[in-house]
């Protein structure tokens, strides 16, 4: 079976957001992202543009799970940061229990300032996400409980 | 693991294509990419070594439209089908909502699709899946070309728990929809059931 969805509802959503928007500012990042371990992206804040954050949350996810199996493989059980850092731009990537806490910033930040304030938020976040996961569903309309087959079919005319 | 944001009303699922080395798992996301319209879709990463042979995984996030004023968006994944690239194909299955294993017809492929539906139920074990619960669809693809196993035969030697069987060739799109429509379809009825 697959594992249980996650709902983020409308409130949820906009803490995230807000915890996000103080981070980016914190920091003078220029992005700032939270995704999932599995490579979904769950709230996006900054100067996107065009940056393409959907591929980005997913390489960032793989990027983990890459270097996650190589501490496993020399006897530690993760890597809790990573860091790449460019010409210009750079990136941060902090695990938070099951999240992944994206920092894309250029030279109006650095890497310890982006360290720090990660840092901060991360409790907040997981405590965020624990409330998330511990939700009941009961309060929610499932949009799928009444879905027909011709509502599935109608994504494929 | 399907994301659900009530928020922005999107919804998020994802599907990975398994199977063994040059069975054509990144053909079909390859042939979805090419014929889908360029605001359903965003970039296809491949990251791949430079014989084109899938290092890590494929992506492609493909928007389907609107489901009950909920968008509805797919990520597809191909694993490295190479029998050497196990720890990749294990990290990839993280979080999947639903699998296409796609088998290479010819003959001579005939161990190499065993052995690679058997590492399947292996990774799946090890993430806590069970395939016999999860969305699946079965694709015997190159089905165009001589040297291949009779569908049926084919069918009945891989066929897990009577999922969906869609005989493809992937490198002019044949059956290349119909299995993501299968595997797609299956798994918007588990989210019915809740």
């Amino acid at each position: 079976m697959a594992d249980t969805p996650i709902l983020l509802r409308e409130q949820q959503y906009h803490q995230i957001k807000a915890v996000l928007a103080r981070l980016r500012m914190d920091s003078s990042a220029r992005v700032v992202f939270l995704v999932d371990k599995d490579g979904q992206e769950i709230a996006v804040q900054g100067e996107v543009g065009n940056l393409d954050t959907t591929s980005l949350a997913s390489l960032a996810a793989g990027n983990v799970a890459a270097t996650g199996g190589m501490a496993q493989l020399i006897g530690e059980k993760e890597f809790p940061t990573l860091s790449h850092e460019g010409e210009r731009e750079s990136i941060h990537i902090s695990v938070i229990g099951r999240l992944l806490l994206v920092v894309v910033f250029d030279e109006r930040s650095s890497l310890g300032l982006v360290k720090l304030r990660s840092k901060q938020v991360a409790q907040q976040l997981a405590a965020l996400f624990e409330e998330i996961a511990n939700s009941g569903y009961d309060d929610l309309d499932s949009p799928f409980a009444e879905i027909t087959d011709e509502d599935i079919d109608s994504l494929f005319s | 693991m399907t994301f659900i944001n009530y928020a922005s009303r999107e919804i998020n699922c994802k599907i990975v294509y398994y199977g063994p080395g040059l069975c054509g798992k990144t053909t079909n996301l390859q042939y979805i990419f090419d014929s889908t319209a360029p605001q359903a879709k965003g970039k296809l990463i491949s990251l791949a070594t430079e014989t084109d042979r899938t290092l890590f995984f494929d992506f492609m996030p493909l928007e389907l439209g609107t489901v009950r004023g909920f968008k509805t968006r797919f990520h597809l994944y191909t694993v490295p089908g190479q029998v050497f690239y196990d720890a990749s194909r294990k990290l990839i299955l993280k979080g999947v909502d639903g699998i296409v294993f796609v088998a290479d017809s010819q003959e001579e492929r005939i161990d190499a699709n065993i052995e690679s539906l058997y590492n399947l139920e292996e990774n799946l074990k090890a993430q806590g899946y069970d395939l016999m619960k999860l969305p699946y669809v079965l694709q015997l693809n190159k089905r165009d070309l001589p040297n291949i196993i009779p569908a049926q035969d084919l069918a009945g030697e891989l066929q897990k728990k009577g999922e969906p069987v869609v005989e493809a060739v992937a490198s002019n799109g044949t059956g290349v929809f119909d299995t993501l429509k299968a595997v797609a379809k299956q798994v918007l009825t588990e989210l019915r059931k809740g």
